[in-house]
């Protein structure tokens, strides 16, 4: 016990300084860089996130995976008798968080300095990232939701700061405002919650709010209410049904920026939220079923519309999104730690996916369009490899991350219910299908773009290219962190996490564990059909040539999924239109009728006495001097008589 | 104690500074060149001073007496930056009369 508390006061310093460091990152190049050299700017920043890094593997090591350590900062909010304390709480859950946040984002700052390079915001725009990383640690760190909240809100703004990177661009612009007001649906739900718990439990804390729920009956209407708020919350920042639309407009910014925040770290709130609030979910399995329904229709939606996307980032973006919704529905069963362990998967494929297709992008000097690609396997040899291996993993290529994470969601919906297991199965099938109709339409056959910029394809620099391989060894052995235990061996992942999910075991409802020989029929079915499927792909669009149409020439279904089923058109048309038609409305009725006359009528009132008044001033003292002896006689008749 | 001030009765000392302010009054009112009226502000605050001093022997407290001190202080500045005024205006407009001074209106 007393070695513990020692060991833990040694643990406060690299605590406090994971979300530190970046923030004096942020601090240096904000205020002095442009002092600063280029080249200094991008590596303090880098640096920086690596000092966090190191920070979290000596938590990672100091910290057992049975205890916490609950650091309270300072007293916050103080007021009869609501306490809140501004604290960090360093658990498991958050450890792994950390060291994603941080390793991920190291890579991503590496990477930027060489993918940047060119760009007159440099500095500017790891000032922003170091910003982002560190609310990020904030959202992951604090030891109850108003902190979660600060970091959840600060990732928000840093998320429009960088997807409106470019703002000399109006599209782009308007791209950062949409994801920034989505963003601020989600918020409102997840602030009401909040004022739930505060005036429901008298607290925030994350093992208060946690214990109080524990003594209301299951599933009952405030418990239903609150996690139906927070999740309304996860919807907005992980891109969910129906608030979705943001995720993919959102790769207006530069890609790091898509392959950090809108990939590998931001979009992974909600679900890094539900887990730690997984006790209150579990009491409140309504919600967790609408959460299951909205993550598996969304996994199915945006998995479709990436079928015809021809831009190599939107593809990405709605793949995200699709895997953003197998998380969801795995949370949705209660399996919350295969949850994480797809967000920690996911982050190490998508985040590679999204760096090699900014390496394509820098090869090609800014083109997006698939169509215009093609043939480039031949010459960014590096890029072509790692993105190849990350594409395996997503599709769920046996033995590769995305395989083991992807499976162990698939075991737990067959489980407990067979039409999900199915849906879900074909979402990953067509996920396979259009990662590989991605790779080689970009890698394979011959290149389709002009002799010009054929002549300028080169492999991206050291600096790219180096996270580029990293991420691909995780990305190919990730999946060994949770081993399932057909294997003989412990879920590693799981083990790990037990200390934070196990609260919630009790409550949620059993169900009969399939057995081995009924997971490796599983495990076999999808690694094949991944396998089928790819070669299907393989078949049409490299033995055939097959290219997607031009948008013109679609029709029928292929032009509404193309159109990504007109959700955005449908959004302008009942949300936008109305509150513009409104918004004018009120501009007549009230900006210019009532609010303009009333203050036009002040001014000419004031105006027509002045005119008059002034007359007054004649420039003859005597007047003046008159006027004063009156003046004082009445006041003094007035003080005297009245 | 008697002292000479207490020789006339306290009602003539009030209706003599009345006069006096009165006068002052009429004479800023009424007449037309700033030095008269300069003169007539002094006698408005002369008349104010002669109150202070009956009332001080009356009631038997000096206040009102070093009060009158000071006025006499202020007075004497105020003329000084008066007069100068005075001096200034006549050489701009070759003349004392308030009424030539009419410029700064509407």
């Amino acid at each position: 016990m007393n070695d513990n508390m020692i060991q833990d006061t040694l643990l406060v310093t690299p605590a406090l300084l994971v979300p530190l460091l970046p923030l004096i990152g942020f601090l240096i190049n904000g205020l002095f860089g442009k002092f600063l050299p280029k080249s200094v700017t991008g590596w303090i920043a880098a640096l920086a996130i690596l000092g966090s890094f190191i920070c979290s593997v000596t938590l990672f090591n100091g910290l057992n995976s049975t205890s916490s350590l609950n650091i309270d900062i300072f007293n916050w909010i103080a007021f009869s008798n609501i306490n809140i304390t501004f604290g960090f709480l360093i658990d498991p859950l958050t450890i792994t968080m950390l060291l994603v946040v941080t390793g991920i984002g190291f890579l991503i700052h590496l990477y930027s300095i060489g993918y940047m390079h060119d760009d007159e915001g440099f500095t500017r725009f790891f000032t922003y990232l170091n910003l982002f990383i560190f609310f990020m640690l904030l959202l992951v760190m604090g030891n109850n939701y108003l902190v979660m909240f600060i970091g959840w809100e600060g990732v928000g703004l840093c998320s429009y700061l960088l997807i409106g990177f470019w703002f000399k661009n109006e599209s782009y612009n308007n791209a950062a405002k949409k994801a920034f007001v989505m963003n601020r649906i989600g918020d409102l739900g997840f602030l009401l919650g909040m004022f739930f718990m505060l005036f429901y439990f008298g607290s925030i804390d994350y093992s208060t709010v946690a214990n109080q729920a524990q003594t209301l009956a299951p599933n009952s209407a405030l418990l239903i209410t609150i996690t139906m708020l927070l999740f309304v919350g996860a919807m907005g920042k992980s891109a969910q049904l129906p608030l979705f639309t943001w995720l993919p407009d959102a790769m207006a910014g530069p890609t790091p920026v898509s392959a950090l925040i809108h990939a590998a770290t931001m979009v992974t709130a909600g679900i890094y939220m539900i887990v730690r609030s997984n006790i209150l979910f579990s009491l409140a399995p309504t919600t967790l079923t609408f959460i299951l329904i909205v993550g598996v229709a969304t996994s199915v939606f945006a998995a479709v519309i990436g079928l015809l996307q021809n831009d190599i980032k939107k593809v990405l973006a709605y793949s995200t999104v699709s895997q953003l919704g197998l998380m969801f529905a795995a949370l949705g069963l209660g399996a919350f730690s295969s949850g994480m362990f797809h967000v920690v998967t996911h982050a190490f494929f998508k985040a590679l996916l999204f760096l090699g297709a900014g390496s394509v992008i820098h090869a090609l000097h800014g083109e997006q369009d698939i169509r215009k690609m093609g043939g480039l396997g031949k010459y960014i040899k590096v890029t072509y490899i790692t993105f190849l291996l990350a594409s395996l993993a997503i599709s769920g290529f046996p033995f590769l991350s995305g395989f083991f994470s992807k499976d162990e969601i698939l075991a737990h919906a067959f489980e407990q219910n067979k039409t999900i297991w199915v849906i879900l199965s074909i979402s990953s099938f067509i996920t396979a299908f259009y990662m590989f109709r991605l790779v080689f339409l970009t890698f394979f056959g011959n290149f389709r773009g002009t002799e010009e910029t054929k002549k300028h394809i080169h492999e991206s620099p050291i600096t790219m290219t180096l996270p580029l391989i990293v991420l691909c060894i995780l990305a190919v052995v990730g999946g060994l962190l949770g081993l399932p235990e057909v294997f003989h061996v412990q879920h590693a992942f799981s083990t790990y996490l037990s200390s934070v999910t196990e609260g919630s075991a009790q409550y949620l409802v059993h169900h009969e564990k399939v057995s081995h020989a009924t997971e490796i029929a599983l495990m076999s079915f999808a690694g094949i059909g991944a396998i089928v499927v790819i070669l299907f792909a393989y078949n049409k669009y490299v033995k055939q040539n097959a290219l997607p149409a031009d948008d013109v020439e679609l029709t029928g279904l292929n032009k509404v999924i193309s159109n990504k089923f007109y959700v955005d058109e449908i959004y302008e048309t009942v949300f936008v239109k109305p509150i513009t038609v409104l918004s004018d409305l009120f501009l007549v009725l009230v900006d210019k009728l009532i609010i303009d006359l009333a203050v036009n009528a002040t001014a000419w009132i004031v105006a027509t006495t002045g005119k008059t008044m002034r007359l007054m001033q004649t420039g003859n003292t005597g007047f003046y001097v008159f006027a004063m002896v009156i003046g004082m006689m009445v006041l003094l008749i007035i003080r005297l008589f009245i | 104690m008697e002292n000479t001030l207490q020789a006339v009765p306290q009602n003539w000392y009030l209706v003599l500074s009345t006069l006096l302010f009165c006068i002052g009054i009429m004479g800023v009112l009424f007449r037309r060149n700033a030095i008269i009226i300069l003169m007539c502000i002094e006698l408005m605050l002369n008349s104010v001073n002669l109150l202070l001093v009956s009332f001080s022997a009356y009631s038997g407290n000096s206040d009102g007496q070093v009060f009158v001190f000071f006025i006499m202080v202020v007075a004497a500045a105020e003329v000084a930056v008066g007069l100068a005024l005075m001096m200034s205006i006549y050489r701009n407009a070759a003349s004392t009369d308030i009424n030539v001074l009419n410029k700064l209106k509407w």
